[in-house]
């Protein structure tokens, strides 16, 4: 388990490998002389941020680049065998048969018209001389072993039956299908809620020590490279930065990328008992100085009125089979300067509660308070004035900001409608709300694609807070970020929220940016807040069970602390659809300690 | 079974919906005439005893709602009206030529299938080859041909010179039907044609879009060889937007059929509705346009059906 | 405005939008400055000259009274440019009510989809047809009948695009900065179908041209004393086996300019989707 076992030759030998895409009329090398080996039963992770060349560095192994607009150069060797000569029919009978893969998006990496037992047996009889009656029998057999139940009823189902991590563990049966030496898992966790990410890094887990199979297992979670990894290998815009056994990496980091990675991520439980917030440390990107983030003060929120009051919110849908509950009753306040936190996994409702507190989402029942004034009936220029006061940062940095607007446009536009500024002090206040955000004024004047990912993240919250807001949704603000700016962006806001006493509801699913960033958290379960209370208690005293599903679930950077996790319990099927006349039943709450409460009976479990 | 009958009755709600809206496009269409419409259908050299005896006959002297009430009575028993130049009613007028105008359609739309979709596939998956960039390029200017100047081209060309195809006409009910089908074949072949190139240009661009999916990538990484690939994954899924191209393609043969009959002279619906629009026969020209959208929502109804057989995420 | 040539300057790398631009811009400048490019009046009579195949004097011969065919054609361009043109606007702007009402606002979307259901069920000429013999034909009931057979197309597309941008992000930023819906719709909305509707418009161009040919060559089209291909395809189509020429030279004028517009369509949706683009 900590070491890698020397064996005489490895299953996967990749030398001085360089893969370029065709640039005009010239190639451009994306990922240069990388070399690493995989041997038989262990799990090496190539871990890196967005364009660090990743998985082109897996595809390439499959060859499976477009041959047009890929070259591949270098020697990838699978039990000595030379792949990259290999010709393309011998190539076919490596790709399924020697070497299984799985990818990120099992939502749409299954073929949705046909049924998942014919895709499970095509894999087995492009590989042997298997009857396709067999095959299936076979598939049965396979769906059994990634623990599908019901197995032999849903051989004859099409994929859009199952949950994202049921089509993943389809995807993992199609992947072993022919007992490959070597599995070759592209993201497999990255699109799926923590508790499921658990269960499938452990059912990995358990079918390569069944087969003594060599994985090589991409990745941008450090998290889960510490959970799964023998030896690591670190890139960073197509160069291999570094690259180990996994425990010396996070103990002893080389360079200053591997430092600066490790320093930025989130990490579960380094809160200790410090009551508020505490920024993500300073990375110095050159040298990979650290410096310690500072523990933010807790609001008091003794004497102020909440800014906003949530009562017994509910948001319906009516669907053609019945009626989804997405949220139900539920009710909180948020005073100045504090940040409550809203978590769960997708589709909890967390995103619908913050669209319907800002009117983006028609609520079925509500009582919202905003600075005093109930917003329920509101409408036209009353509801625009309340604008003033509410606003949002969104998920995705891409979408956020028009295309078609330059960024200092967009944020001026809201202070003229207004009428907040007169037109040339308005320019000026632009150029103050960049400058807090940490941008330059000349940026003003750009369209959004000429910034990342980061810039315009930071130009949506300046937007944000052109009209100078007291509570500020951040719908998932920082989850589609790369980690080391993510810190940043997460530093950002803890850092205006001390400045200007700004109220954050801040939803996320990442427990441990959660644990960072805010004052109280509640968790979210199927519509409902299970568990409610400040930071420190919910994640040092979790009283609900779900609550200490979600916590356990997550990896913890830390390859020391690993296995010592206890087992998570199964992927539970339910659906959100319930009849037109289901009544909710009343749910009870008990008070753990001051502030904290905690749902009994309820939905979770019953 | 209940879900499925309750969806087929909401489908066929929805499609008696727009068939009203239909009906009362047609209505109005006849209403927005400048002047008297009888006036009108007449010309300048009728006396005002005509023009009053024909208002009387269509009923132009009752109030727009009652005229319409007896316009919709009349179509929900089948009853389009009365050719006012013909002696029939429309209903018999269009059976009467429908003949030609159904077997060209059919012809046209046959051959255009028959060309696109393997030329359609084969230019995806060979994309960016000479072969590819004919395709593109042969179809882009067959997108832009006129039909009756290909008919006509092809009339000199066939007909005229090498004698192989009669030049019009269609012969009458004494023509043994396989004569009267040989008169067909160069009007379905310039049909065929212009509408292969856009049903090819559409085959094209859907595999495209289904070849960049993940689940290819899937198919490949198995060890699925590229005919596998094209064949099963790919084709499968891209024959949803195909049919829908094709159901779309046969709505536009109705209109095209309008064009070619006339260069070919075929009896058909078309050549009627030319000339009813040349001599002012308002009923004839609504029934034809209301036959050809009944006939357009009922294609939309069967390609609708296809989806559900086609892509099993499609529900009714 | 600066941003305008930068962004199109993509499409002068591909070959095929260039030449479509060129073809465009010699049909166009044709039309434009047809009297003084004319060698004759379009209308001028000779029966001396009847039926002679191209020559010195007359570039693409001429028709049975002796006409000169390129001085028509020439002349015939600016009818079908024109026409074209009026049904592109006309069509474009009740496409852009009907097809923003009926996506940006949910109660509107019902009826209104029901309408473009309705009128998308007639086939194109045919209906254009009825509308002529409705109205009589002149160039302005053409415009209006093609216009209206069209509108729905662009509705149609319309519909589809402001359902999508009503989701993303920055159009709800813009609501929950507290914008007027007028602001929200007429800023951000509407920049960014400009490029759906840009191409749409062009293949509606296209396709009008074609359209107005076909009407023309059946008889119900526009009816001016000006020639249009249309008309005088159907004219020399008596002639086809001796003067073929009567039905080459028009012809050639409808495909070459209906060409350059679909190749420009083509160009400008690889440029605005580039999902797209690089299928090419």
């Amino acid at each position: 388990m900590t070491q890698a076992p020397i064996l005489p030759a490895p299953i996967l030998s990749v030398e001085h490998l360089t893969t370029s895409f065709r640039a005009g009329s010239g190639w451009r090398a994306v990922i240069r002389d990388i070399g690493f080996q995989v041997h038989a039963g262990e799990t090496v992770a190539i871990v890196g941020e967005s364009g660090s060349g990743k998985s082109v560095t897996a595809l390439s192994a499959m060859r499976l680049l477009p041959r047009d607009t890929a070259r591949i150069q270098g020697r990838i060797a699978l039990n000595g065998r030379d792949l990259l000569t290999l010709p393309e029919p011998q190539m076919r009978a490596i790709r399924g048969g020697e070497i299984g893969m799985i990818f990120q998006e099992p939502m749409t990496s299954l073929n949705p018209v046909f049924t998942i037992g014919n895709q499970l047996a095509e894999a087995i009889v492009l590989h042997s001389d298997k009857s396709w009656t067999e095959a299936e029998a076979e598939a049965v057999r396979l769906l059994e072993r990634v623990r599908i139940p019901a197995a032999k009823s849903r051989l004859h189902e099409y994929p859009h039956k199952f949950s994202g991590g049921m089509r993943q563990r389809v995807m993992i049966a199609m992947a072993l299908a022919c007992r490959p030496k070597l599995l070759i898992a592209d993201e497999p966790t990255t699109a799926l809620d923590v508790t499921i990410q658990a269960e499938i890094l452990a059912l990995i887990r358990a079918l390569q020590a069944e087969e003594n199979m060599a994985v090589l297992f991409i990745t941008h979670d450090m998290g889960v490279v510490a959970e799964v990894a023998d030896r690591t290998v670190v890139m960073f815009r197509g160069d291999m930065v570094e690259t180990g056994p996994t425990a010396r990496i996070f103990a002893s980091p080389e360079k200053p990328y591997t430092r600066a990675l490790l320093a930025a991520i989130p990490r579960l439980g380094s809160m200790g008992d410090s009551p508020g917030p505490r920024r993500f440390p300073d990375v110095d990107a050159a040298t990979g100085r650290i410096t310690e983030g500072r523990a933010l003060p807790p609001p008091d929120t003794t004497h102020a009125a909440p800014v906003v009051s949530v009562q017994n919110l509910s948001v319906r849908f009516d669907v053609p089979n019945g009626r989804v509950h997405a949220v139900e009753n539920v009710s909180f306040d948020l005073h100045p300067g504090e940040t409550l936190a809203l978590v769960g996994e997708s589709g909890c409702g967390k995103s619908t509660t913050g669209r319907a507190i800002l009117r983006l989402q028609q609520a079925t029942e509500d009582s919202i308070v905003i600075n005093g004034r109930n917003i329920e009936d509101m409408h036209g220029a009353h509801l625009r004035d309340m604008r003033r006061h509410a606003q949002m940062i969104f998920q995705d940095p891409f979408a956020s900001l028009n295309p078609r607007i330059p960024v200092g446009k967009a944020i001026l536009e809201p202070i003229l409608s207004h009428r907040v500024l007169p037109r040339d002090k308005a320019r000026a206040r632009v150029e103050t709300l960049l400058h807090q955000v940490g941008l330059p004024p000349e940026v003003a004047g750009r369209y959004p694609h000429e910034f990342s990912g980061g810039q315009r993240q930071r130009i949506s919250i300046a937007r944000a807070l052109a009209l100078d807001p007291s509570f500020i949704v951040a719908d998932e603000a920082v989850s589609a970020l790369d980690v080391s700016v993510k810190a940043q962006v997460a530093n950002l806001l803890m850092d205006l929220q001390a400045e200007h006493g700004l109220a954050y509801l801040f939803i996320s699913h990442d427990m441990s940016v959660v644990e960072r960033i805010s004052h109280r958290v509640a968790v979210m379960y199927f519509g409902e807040i299970v568990e409610i209370g400040p930071r420190a208690e919910i994640f040092g005293n979790p009283q609900h069970p779900y609550t200490r599903r979600l916590i356990e679930a997550v990896p913890i950077p830390d390859p020391a602390r690993r296995g010592t996790r206890p087992h998570v319990a199964q992927e539970q099927v339910r659906s959100p659809i319930r009849p037109l006349d289901y009544i909710l039943p009343k749910r009870e709450y008990r008070t753990v300690s001051p502030g904290h409460y905690v749902q009994t009976g309820g939905v979770f479990g019953t | 079974m209940n879900r499925i009958a309750q969806a087929l009755v909401r489908r066929l709600a929805g499609m008696a919906i727009v068939l009203a809206i239909v009906a009362t496009v047609v209505f109005l269409i006849v209403r927005v005439t400048p002047g008297d419409p009888a006036a009108v259908m007449l010309g300048s050299d009728a006396t005002p005893e005509d023009i009053a005896q024909l208002r009387e006959k269509l009923g132009l002297n009752a109030p727009l709602v009652v005229q319409y009430g007896q316009f919709l009575w009349g179509l929900l028993h089948g009853d389009l009206g009365q050719s006012i130049f013909l002696n029939q009613s429309v209903g018999q007028a269009l059976l009467s030529r429908a003949e030609p105008t159904f077997f060209l359609t059919l012809f046209a739309i046959l051959i255009a299938t028959a060309i696109a979709l393997p030329v359609g596939v084969l230019s995806a998956v060979k994309r960016g080859t000479l072969f590819d960039q004919i395709v593109v390029t042969v179809t882009m200017v067959a997108a832009s041909v006129p039909s009756f100047w290909l008919g006509l081209v092809l009339i000199q060309i066939f007909a005229v010179q090498m004698g192989w195809f009669p030049a019009s006409g269609y012969g009458g009910p004494d023509t043994p039907f396989g004569a009267r089908l040989h008169h067909l074949i160069l009007p379905a072949i310039t049909l065929g044609v212009v509408n292969s190139a856009l049903i090819t240009r559409f085959t094209r661009a859907a595999m495209l879009d289904v070849l960049g999916d993940d689940y290819i990538r899937t198919a490949r990484a198995k060890g699925a060889g590229e005919g596998r690939v094209v064949l099963k994954h790919a084709l499968r899924n891209a024959m949803v937007p195909i049919i829908t191209v094709i159901g779309l393609s046969v709505a536009m043969l109705v209109a095209g059929a309008v064009v070619t009959e006339s260069v070919f002279g075929l009896p058909g619906v078309g050549n009627l509705v030319v000339s009813a629009v040349l001599r002012r026969d308002y009923p004839v020209i609504q029934g034809t346009l209301l036959a050809a959208a009944a006939i357009y929502v009922l294609i939309n109804f069967i390609v609708d059906m296809l989806y559900v057989v086609a892509d099993p995420r499609v529900k009714l | 405005m600066t941003l305008v040539p930068a962004a199109l300057r993509p499409l002068l790398r591909n070959r095929a939008v260039v030449f479509g631009m060129i073809v465009l811009a010699i049909v166009v400048l044709a039309a434009i400055f047809a009297p003084l490019l004319a060698p004759y009046a379009p209308n001028r009579l000779s029966i001396v000259n009847k039926l002679k195949p191209p020559s010195a004097a007359h570039l693409f011969g001429t028709d049975e009274f002796g006409r000169d065919i390129f001085s028509r054609a020439i002349f015939a361009g600016r009818i079908s440019l024109l026409v074209s043109l009026g049904v592109v606007a006309l069509s474009t702007v009740l496409g852009l009510i009907l097809g923003v009402l009926a996506g940006y606002f949910r109660r509107l979307d019902a009826p209104i989809s029901r309408l473009i259901d309705a009128m998308m069920s007639f086939p194109d000429i045919l209906l254009a047809i009825a509308l002529v013999a409705a109205l009589g034909p002149s160039v302005v009931t053409v415009i209006i009948a093609l216009g209206i057979t069209y509108a729905p197309r662009l509705a149609r597309i319309v519909r589809g695009s402001t359902l999508v941008l009503r989701e993303m992000p920055y159009i709800e930023a813009a609501i929950t900065l507290g914008l007027p819906t007028w602001q929200v719709i007429g800023r951000h909305l509407l920049l960014n179908l400009a490029s759906p509707i840009l191409v749409q418009a062009t293949f509606v161009f296209a396709s009008a041209m074609l359209a107005e040919a076909s009407l023309s060559f059946l008889g119900v089209g526009v009816s001016t004393d000006m020639p249009t291909w249309g008309t005088m395809l159907a004219s020399g189509r008596e002639y086809m086996s001796n003067a073929p020429w009567l039905m080459v030279f028009p012809g050639l004028a409808i495909v070459f300019s209906v060409l350059s517009l679909q190749l420009l369509g083509d160009g400008l949706r690889d440029l605005v989707d580039p999902r797209l683009s690089k299928e090419h």
